[in-house]
């Protein structure tokens, strides 16, 4: 007899075994639901997770470049103290910067701090104000909503204008519209020019909406005279990112006239470090989650190997009639494990119609979704579960003497 | 070369610190196409015996031919094979699988040496019609009589014309009426060539046998060869039955 030929029997008399015990079954199949549920819930919440921290972070954009003097991260102590002496990054090596590189779209002086910002009686506090030049539009997710932003003579010539995000722009302004208006921001006045669209909060904590950019000029002349720059750094083919970041590195060592053998005074900052950080962390997540859910599993398996051994020794004589008959070892052994496999896997249907409804639920408050991959897994770990936890009762069927199991009353 | 030939066959069990002594050094040949009887009360041996021949069990000693190929050192899955091939069992309790119709316990034999699904119900389906119950294929065994089971039985036994036919107590849980009409059966088939084996403790099941075996203590009590008996009670009831020719 081959194998696809048993298989097909084994199902059919396994649906018959639990069509029989349907209560059984059932009862059964309950520790696996609830072992499925979790780990379809877990991965769902996982990947929900991972997709909405990909989305969340990807206003830094994957192909810009974050020149600095610290990097993002920062692993010890020590390190923190030998970066603090590192020298600022000037808006002159900024500019200096961009005529070495030949790899990038866009080279982009950012300076920032955070002030209060005043228009006739009302007060917006702590907003990130960003000294930049036109060209910040093009290394930014952000567009503009409401009319324009700065322009490469503003950027340059100094003139006090803002381009002010869709936070302040509700805090300041109530019922005018805000172009065309002046806000102080440290004494200084300056013309709204232009209102940023909404972007919500980076890993929903920080506002992004919350931040006023002026010319890198302005900021110079009225808060800080030599601030320390981030050079944000487009490249112009996300292919040549690697390359782009190695020029870079030796265009920056130029403009900072460092001799050969000093080691990098300064940080290239990406996108993908934070994902390198996030995946380290869901890691973790992860690895406890599968431990919560491997114990539920594990329970549910108990069920099933307790019901299958209940299923083989209630049917030993039948055994001993199929052994007389000629059925052998494997034929025996695949009968059970193809039952305790279809329970499992009734098990796991049923779950991932309840974890579906439950997601549906969940998705209110979390992003979470069922995916193909989710799905299958389920079914797989059901699948597996039935496979390992059957084998103990399949195998003391398999191995049943044909004269004792035929004298089993 | 005989179908069956038992050399010094032993079979001992070891009960706590006793060992039984169910077979002691047991030589035996049967032929092909004999009718057999074997006889004894009980704990003489004699299911030992059966299950022996039926290769459900094996020797603790000696050996054992079966159609010249040694089966006393086989293995479990080889065994199983020989069954499903060479025997055809018939027993007290009927042993039809509950769940199954007919026509499913009657197939089973033929699903586990591989015969395609098509082939196998048309096999099956005759085999039932040979012993009468063309009419009740559909019917699961609690919702057939007795002697409709044990007719089921027989069906299932000789679906895969296996070399012997081996009956323990096969009237034992039927009235005699029911009874005889199994033995009618029997004679039947042995009359188109079947080799039949039959366990009995009962003289009158016995003397439809062409030789009977006597057991006792595990030892051949007595090997009787009788001629032209039961002939008549063979024709008497075979009038209702048809049976396959081998």
């Amino acid at each position: 007899m081959n194998v696809l030929t048993e298989l097909k029997e084994g199902l059919g008399i396994s649906w018959g075994a639990i069509r029989a015990n349907k209560m059984r079954s059932v009862l059964t199949t309950l520790g696996i639901v609830i072992g499925i549920v979790t780990v379809t819930l877990m991965a769902s919440a996982i990947q929900g997770l991972d997709r909405a921290f990909l989305k969340n972070i990807s206003f830094i954009g994957t192909d810009v470049l974050y020149v600095s003097r610290f990097n993002w991260f920062i692993d010890s102590e020590e390190e923190w103290r030998k970066v603090q002496k590192r020298r600022p990054i000037t808006a002159a090596q900024a500019r200096a910067l961009e005529k070495h590189l030949t790899l990038a779209r866009a080279v982009v002086p950012e300076v920032d701090a955070g002030l209060p910002i005043y228009y006739k009686k009302r007060r917006s506090d702590s907003v990130r104000v960003v000294g930049t030049t036109d060209q910040f539009v093009y290394t930014s997710s952000t567009a503009v909503a409401l009319g324009r932003f700065l322009s490469p003579l503003e950027a340059e010539g100094g003139r006090p204008v803002c381009v002010i995000g869709s936070e302040v722009a509700t805090n300041l302004f109530r019922r005018e519209p805000p172009l065309g208006n002046r806000v102080r921001i440290g004494g200084q006045s300056f013309e709204v020019i232009g209102v940023l669209e909404k972007q919500g909060r980076f890993l929903g904590l920080v506002s992004l909406d919350n931040q006023v950019i002026i010319p890198l000029k302005q900021f110079m002349m009225a808060f800080w005279s030599n601030p320390d720059c981030q050079i944000r750094v487009k490249v112009a083919e996300l292919a040549q990112l690697d390359d782009a970041k190695e020029e870079v590195r030796s265009a920056m060592r130029v403009v900072r006239r460092l001799a050969p053998k000093d080691p990098d005074d300064f940080a290239i900052n990406q996108q993908d470090q934070f994902v390198k950080m996030f995946h380290k962390l869901g890691g973790t997540i992860a690895a406890v989650g599968l431990f919560v859910t491997g114990l539920s599993l594990f329970v549910g398996g108990i069920g099933i190997m307790n019901i299958m051994f209940v299923s083989v020794a209630e049917r030993t004589r039948e055994i001993g009639i199929r052994k007389a008959i000629g059925a052998k070892r494997r034929t025996i052994l695949l009968q059970f494990l193809i039952e305790a496999a279809c329970i499992c896997l009734m098990g796991g249907t049923l779950a991932l119609g309840l974890a579906w409804l439950l997601i549906l639920v969940v998705q209110k408050f979390l992003p979470a979704a069922l995916s193909p991959s989710i799905v299958g897994l389920a079914l797989l770990v059901s699948l597996v579960t039935g496979v390992v936890s059957g084998f103990l009762p399949a195998w003391r069927a398999a191995l049943m003497n044909p004269v004792d199991a035929l004298r089993n009353e | 070369m005989p179908l069956i030939r038992f050399e010094k066959i032993s079979r001992r069990y070891q009960m706590g610190a006793e060992t039984i002594h169910a077979l002691r050094e047991v030589s035996l040949a049967i032929e092909r196409g004999e009718y057999v009887a074997i006889m004894g009360p009980s704990g003489s041996g004699k299911s030992t015996l059966m299950n022996l021949v039926g290769c459900l069990d094996t020797p603790s000693s000696g050996q054992y031919e079966l159609n010249g190929v040694l089966v006393s050192q086989m293995d479990d899955n080889q065994l199983a094979e020989i069954r499903n091939e060479e025997i055809g069992f018939i027993f007290q309790t009927f042993n039809l699988l509950p769940r199954s119709d007919a026509l499913r316990n009657v197939e089973l034999p033929l699903i586990y040496c591989g015969v395609p699904a098509e082939q196998r119900r048309q096999i099956a389906l005759e085999a039932l019609q040979h012993v009468g119950l063309s009419d009740r294929i559909h019917h699961k065994p609690n919702e057939l009589s007795g002697g409709q089971r044990q007719r089921v039985a027989v069906a299932r036994a000789l679906v895969n014309r296996p070399s012997i036919l081996l009956a323990d107590e096969p009237t034992g849980n039927l009235d005699t009426k029911t009874g005889m009409e199994i033995l009618g059966l029997f004679d039947n088939l042995w009359e188109h060539g079947n080799t039949i084996i039959l366990v009995t403790h009962e003289e009158d099941v016995a003397r439809h046998a062409r030789r009977i075996i006597r057991l006792r203590d595990g030892l051949i009590a007595g090997d009787e060869r009788q001629a032209g008996l039961q002939r008549r009670a063979a024709e008497e009831q075979t009038a209702s039955a048809t049976v396959p020719s081998p």
